[in-house]
């Protein structure tokens, strides 16, 4: 829970932001077949509310100053009803991608533990200044950590045109803390339920292939049935990644790859999902019941909102996705990490006093790096 | 607009408006139970029910594409549509999903045949008509493909357990997914015998007509021979009671599923010969087949091992688990309703 200074600043910040930056909520035109939920600073998650307007979405924005705000990708015909009598008619594509399910050897260079009583940095699982075990962990991305993701949502996005038809109503938002959402609304995907959701994910990770959709049979293969570099959809990917574009290497390559047997053949095709495939979460994409946060709201984890990323390539989340108060704030931080936040560093601190624009220390607090010292 | 011509309707009959066809081919229900001459189609249409229901079979039609006499191709629909007649007459549901099961397996076959040999733009309209009236799916064809949107296939697909049903391992582009003409008729084979039931279950059961009394006899006394085994299904789990559900339906089972299904009945002392003929509804069902590998599971070949059914635990991660409050307790399906 969080501490009352904090939480007081959090409001504050939360009030001003939805006051002033209404317009940059993005508010889909069927909002009344859509379920809302929020969460508070103080309080657990709040669902199966139907807001008829943008009225009642300014009200409730303006009254209860929520730290999260979702909504679903499904649409319903009674949303506010128990999930099993809303009547379930139809729901967006969401592909989530965060960079913290990419395994990335950066993490731990800007992952820092702190202890949740005395807010100074511990080491290990017991904090060394006051003897409390109540370590958190907070990560503060880097630009590798966007980097890779983007690198992941161009993945996607190729799968989705070329394999998957889906050439308009993509819309990309950084998700506020660490990866990306990638929205597909209005596709002939929209009616399909949990189980085909999960084959479509299956489809975007490349897992589950066999040997045989690549050309590579029990009994051998030829270099005819093996696929090209030009070839589309996954046998042209894996072409490319394991073939590589030379035509002089092909003949090795395939000799190297095929000459392991058809077992060989498989863990490779496993291996490379890892690589080819698109890290996303798929949990998410299945779950045609599940409230996201919604494009415009501030991410609780974070301050920074969810945008929509006009060019991945040039997006830079750390300056666009900035748009908390730039007041001065006095705050007590104990952040190891340095960071970067619209266009100016910050820290490392070491347990010390400091004055930062309102964003960064929202962003500080909500990670439990840093407490508002009240003035 | 594509409409269907004698030759389709022989081969795909309840695609046929029954009474319009009988209408339009200047015939009375009378006339097809007493006419001297339509004895050869009362016949034929107690044949196809009779070769469905004790043999297993689908039915054969002796329509050669070659020579199609005059009254070959209605001679087709009328015993199909006779057939219907009796079966609702005798009201013998076992033999109704019997014949259902079979007749859909023969319009398979035409339909594989169909599809592959559609060539010219009519041939196409026509084969792509036969499959928007059977199943509601709009296919039409790229190269030497059959292709259907990826939200339709996954519809289906996912019904099927093999690994090269994934959508990962069929070429798709542009939003849509490319079939060979038998993956195509494969993938809506239920739907198939789905139609085939509900056009049955829909028609209206006529009153008795004194010709046709003696054929629906014998599918009474037929239909009493054919109850299913003597098991009171009440004991069995949820578990196992999908999984013949599923084999009754015509649908395919996984593996897993049928390994479940023989190793509990074999748990429950039933006989090799007595578990059989719940497979025979399986789409890929051979009796021999079937024999051998339930000798395999019972230990009287191969190994000798005798194998048991799966745990509940391990049913749950096979999403064969269908749990009811009455499982609780029990750690295996056999265990259900004991004590």
């Amino acid at each position: 829970m969080m501490k009352e200074p904090d939480a007081a600043f959090i409001r504050e910040c939360l009030r001003r932001y939805y006051y002033e930056n209404f317009g940059v909520i993005e508010i889909p035109d069927d909002m009344h077949h859509r379920e809302f939920g929020y969460k508070k600073v103080d309080s657990g998650m709040i669902r199966h509310i139907q807001l008829k307007n943008k009225g009642e979405l300014r009200l409730l924005l303006m009254q209860e100053t929520p730290l999260d705000v979702y909504v679903s990708n499904a649409r319903y015909t009674f949303p506010s009803l128990p999930m099993n009598e809303k009547m379930w008619q139809n729901a967006d594509i969401i592909f989530d991608i965060d960079a913290k399910d990419l395994n990335l050897e950066c993490r731990p260079s800007h992952t820092t533990s702190i202890c949740g009583d005395c807010g100074r940095e511990a080491v290990g699982h017991r904090c060394g200044s006051c003897g409390s075990g109540r370590i958190s962990n907070a990560s503060l991305p880097c630009d590798t950590c966007i980097k890779q993701s983007k690198l992941e949502v161009k993945k996607l996005l190729d799968i989705l045109k070329e394999d998957l038809g889906v050439y308009q109503d993509i819309q990309i938002y950084f998700s506020g803390n660490e990866g990306f959402h990638v929205h597909v609304a209005g596709s002939q995907f929209e009616e399909l339920k949990s189980r085909e959701r999960s084959e479509l994910s299956d489809y975007v990770m490349f897992r589950g292939i066999i040997p045989e959709r690549l050309g590579m049979r029990k009994s051998g293969s030829s270099k005819t049935s093996l696929p090209t570099t030009s070839e589309g959809g996954w046998r042209g990917r894996f072409a490319r990644e394991v073939f590589g574009s030379k035509k002089s290497t092909r003949t090795k390559k395939i000799n190297e790859i095929t000459s392991g047997g058809y077992g060989a053949f498989e863990r490779l095709t496993s291996s490379l999902s890892g690589t080819i495939g698109v890290r996303i979460d798929p949990g998410v994409t299945m779950d045609i019941h599940r409230i996201f946060r919604m494009p415009g709201t501030v991410n609780g984890k974070s301050g920074l909102t969810k945008v929509t990323c006009l060019s991945i390539e040039s997006f830079d989340p750390y300056r666009e996705a900035v748009l908390m108060p730039k007041d001065i704030s006095l705050v007590r931080v104990s952040c190891p990490v340095p960071f970067r936040l619209n266009g100016e560093m910050f820290g490392p601190y070491r347990n010390e006093y400091v004055q930062v624009p309102a964003y960064a220390a929202f962003y500080l607090v909500c990670k439990g790096l840093a407490h508002v010292v009240s003035s | 607009m594509v409409i269907l011509g004698h030759l389709e309707l022989a081969k795909y009959p309840f695609l046929a408006d029954a009474g319009q066809y009988l209408k339009e081919c200047g015939f009375t229900l009378e006339q097809l139970g007493g006419d001297p001459d339509l004895q050869a189609v009362r016949e034929k249409a107690f044949h196809r029910i009779q070769m469905a229901a004790e043999e297993g079979r689908v039915y054969r039609s002796d329509l050669s594409e070659v020579e199609v006499g005059e009254f070959a191709l209605p001679r087709e629909v009328f015993s199909f549509l006779l057939a219907i007649i009796l079966l609702k007459l005798s009201g013998a549901h076992y033999l109704i999903r019997k014949f259902a099961l079979q007749e859909a397996r023969g319009a398979e076959s035409f339909l594989e045949k169909d599809l592959g040999r559609a060539v010219t733009d009519t041939q196409i309209r026509l084969a792509a008509k036969i499959i928007w009236d059977l199943a509601g799916v709009e296919i039409s064809k790229q190269d030497d493909h059959f292709v259907i949107t990826t939200a339709d296939y996954l519809r289906r697909a996912v019904q099927f357990h093999a690994k090269e049903w994934k959508l990962i391992n069929r070429r798709v582009e542009s939003g849509m997914v490319f079939l060979t003409p038998h993956e195509t008729v494969r993938l809506i084979r239920q739907e198939l015998v789905t139609y085939i039931n509900s056009k049955i279950s829909a028609a209206a059961t006529p009153s008795m007509v004194p010709g046709l009394q003696e054929f629906v006899d014998r599918l009474v006394a037929m239909n009493s021979q054919f109850q299913p085994v003597a098991v009171a299904s009440g004991e069995f789990p949820p578990c196992i009671k999908h999984a013949i559900k599923t084999l009754e339906d015509g649908e395919n089972l996984s593996h897993s599923g049928r390994f479940m299904l023989a190793t509990f009945l074999l748990g429950r002392g039933y006989t090799i010969e007595e578990i059989a003929p719940y497979f025979q509804n399986a789409p890929d069902y051979n009796k021999s087949i079937t024999l051998y590998q339930l000798k395999h599971l019972s230990g009287k070949s191969g190994s000798g091992t005798r194998y048991q059914c799966q745990s509940c635990e391990k049913l749950r991660t096979l999403d064969l688990c269908y749990i009811i409050p009455e499982c609780a307790g029990i750690s295996n399906p056999t265990q259900f309703g004991a004590g």
